[in-house]
């Protein structure tokens, strides 16, 4: 499990290796982090004077933590494969976007398609995520502590999307085997999206998410599942007046 | 693409900075439309006279002697300060309509920019920088604008297809998106009497606002009407002579971010536009929601 890299991450032996994007432009800070090898000791890093950056910390594949003081525009985080990052501000569009594995925790709000297409890993917005979030997930575990905005879980594949507060219209439009998980209001169920029984599995399967995430006040059970009715999984020759 | 940025100020104390405010503001979001750019100034109102920003390809030919030609043929002083390709001219209130047909029938090369008791509008190809250094807009003082940085989709690369668009006394529009169904919406307003001077689709959108507030509606109410009367992708921010406006299409795939303080409302197409605003570490930062109209006036 990535929490397992991520704890060995927080390893305080090393000090944090400081990058200041008002010094240096971001590619050398995106260089370096992809210039860094299994067992280096350099696994602490801390970014000042984002300002809106877009594509910090990109694309990073080594266990280890990176603070980003302020906030990011878009695509932090994308691709990340096995970090820890933590935003201490809001993030821009496309956060995590194609995330493998690791964590990527937004202290603020995100913005449009938090999370999209990602494949593993866990992204965690303590404010709220705006339209598209989840959109395509393959895998990725997203919490998002507010709300969600429209279109949230379109297409959404695999992984698990849970939602402390609302989300927005359309939810789960065209969803395959993703499940959500909302414990405020939906505004409408997208199509094909069905609200389902939560069974024993899912409420041990969100308490484990809720756990990773650091949520401690919210239970389980005031959470309602929601997932694909699978009824357009295959073509049917009735609704073939409809294309 | 494309990249908006607004700015409406609150704090008085602010107004000499208006210019350089919205000029880095543009600035930062150069990589979001090199094609083109544009800013438009609302500067106090005097009271006694009324302004039309002009635009020539040929500046010493069409700007040389205007003024007393134009005071001759209007009846009334004329003043006229030259910037680069542009100049503003100014004349008492209640000739600003006879002025502006005269202008055209004496240069009808002139391209007219907008009008207004207040609004100056200066719109070139060329990255932010360039068109702001071009006309000095860092020096200029206000009390609110808005600006685009144009990367072209819906019409040519000119200077008449740089955005603001400006349709209405002191009114004007930046659109960072794209319209489907302008051709009819176009149309519908020739037949109401108003003159396009582009293809553009965004001039439509401006057309529409300023025929919607000439039949009464406020700007929130007109702003309400493109959400069920435009067709398209739009993020749209809008000047009037008092007022500031923001509205997002329902799908909102344009992006789009506000900042509130006590001292002034802004917004930027990103967060970069806004991060040399005094204050912003404690703003009210937000992302403006779906079909929803938010204005402002004084």
């Amino acid at each position: 499990m990535p929490a397992i890299n991520v704890s060995k991450a927080h390893d305080q032996r090393h000090a944090s290796r400081v990058f200041d994007l008002a010094k240096l432009p971001l590619r050398e800070l995106n260089q370096a982090l992809h210039n860094l090898t299994a067992g280096s000791n350099e696994t602490a890093w801390e970014v000042l004077n984002p300002k809106g950056s877009h594509s910090v910390a990109v694309g990073v594949d080594q266990p280890i933590t990176i603070d980003v003081r302020g906030s990011v525009g878009y695509y932090c985080g994308g691709m990340n494969d096995g970090s820890a990052i933590t935003v201490h501000g809001s993030a821009g569009p496309g956060v995590g976007e194609n995330m493998m594995s690791g964590s990527i925790t937004v202290k603020g709000d995100a913005s449009q398609y938090a999370g999209a297409t990602g494949r593993g890993g866990l992204l965690v917005i303590e404010g709220n995520a705006s339209s598209r979030c989840g959109i395509s997930m393959k895998g990725i575990d997203i919490v998002v502590h507010g709300n969600i905005g429209h279109m949230s879980a379109f297409m959404a594949q695999s992984g698990n999307l849970v939602v402390l507060g609302d989300a927005g219209d359309a939810l789960g439009d065209s969803i395959y085997e993703a499940r959500l998980f909302v414990r405020g209001k939906v505004g409408s169920l997208g199509a094909d999206c069905i609200a389902k029984e939560m069974r024993p599995e899912h409420l041990e399967l969100l308490q484990g998410l809720l756990d990773r995430a650091g949520v401690t006040d919210v239970k389980a059970t005031e959470f309602t599942r929601y997932g694909s009715a699978r009824t357009l999984y295959n073509f049917n020759i009735d609704n073939a007046d409809a294309y | 693409m494309c990249g908006i940025v607004g700015l409406f100020l609150k704090d008085k104390s602010l107004e000499p900075q208006l210019g350089s405010m919205l000029s880095e503001m543009l600035i930062s979001l150069s990589d979001r439309g090199p094609d083109s750019a544009g800013i438009a100034i609302y500067g106090a109102p005097s009271g006694n006279e009324a302004k039309i920003t002009v635009q020539s390809a040929k500046p010493e030919h069409d700007f040389r002697n205007l003024d007393a030609e134009l005071a001759k043929a209007i009846g009334a002083p004329v003043s006229i300060s030259v910037k680069s390709t542009h100049a503003v001219v100014r004349t008492a209130p209640a000739k600003i309509d006879e002025a502006r047909e005269t202008i055209q029938m004496l240069r009808p090369d002139i391209r007219i920019m907008g009008a207004g008791e207040v609004v100056e509008i200066y719109k070139e190809v060329g990255l932010p920088e360039t068109v702001v250094d071009r006309f000095n807009v860092r020096s200029m003082t206000g009390t609110h604008g808005i600006g685009h940085t144009r990367m072209a989709t819906e019409s040519a690369v000119t200077t008449m297809g740089a955005h603001p668009f400006s349709t209405g006394a002191d009114q004007c529009l930046v659109h960072n998106g794209s319209l489907s169904n302008h051709n009819n919406v176009r149309r519908e307003l020739i037949r109401e009497g108003i003159k396009f001077e582009t293809e553009n689709d965004t001039e439509v959108a401006a057309a529409y606002l300023s025929s919607q507030m000439a039949h009464g509606k406020n700007l929130g109410e007109a702003l309400e009407g493109t959400l069920s009367d435009l067709d398209g992708f739009f993020t749209f921010v809008v000047g009037t002579k008092n007022g500031f406006g923001v509205v997002r299409d329902p799908i909102a795939c344009k992006p789009a971010v506000m900042a509130e303080t006590d001292q002034y409302v802004a917004f930027g197409s990103e967060y970069r536009a806004l991060t040399k605003l005094p204050g912003i570490d404690n703003a009210r930062v937000w992302e403006p929601e779906p079909a929803t109209v938010y204005f402002w006036e004084r």
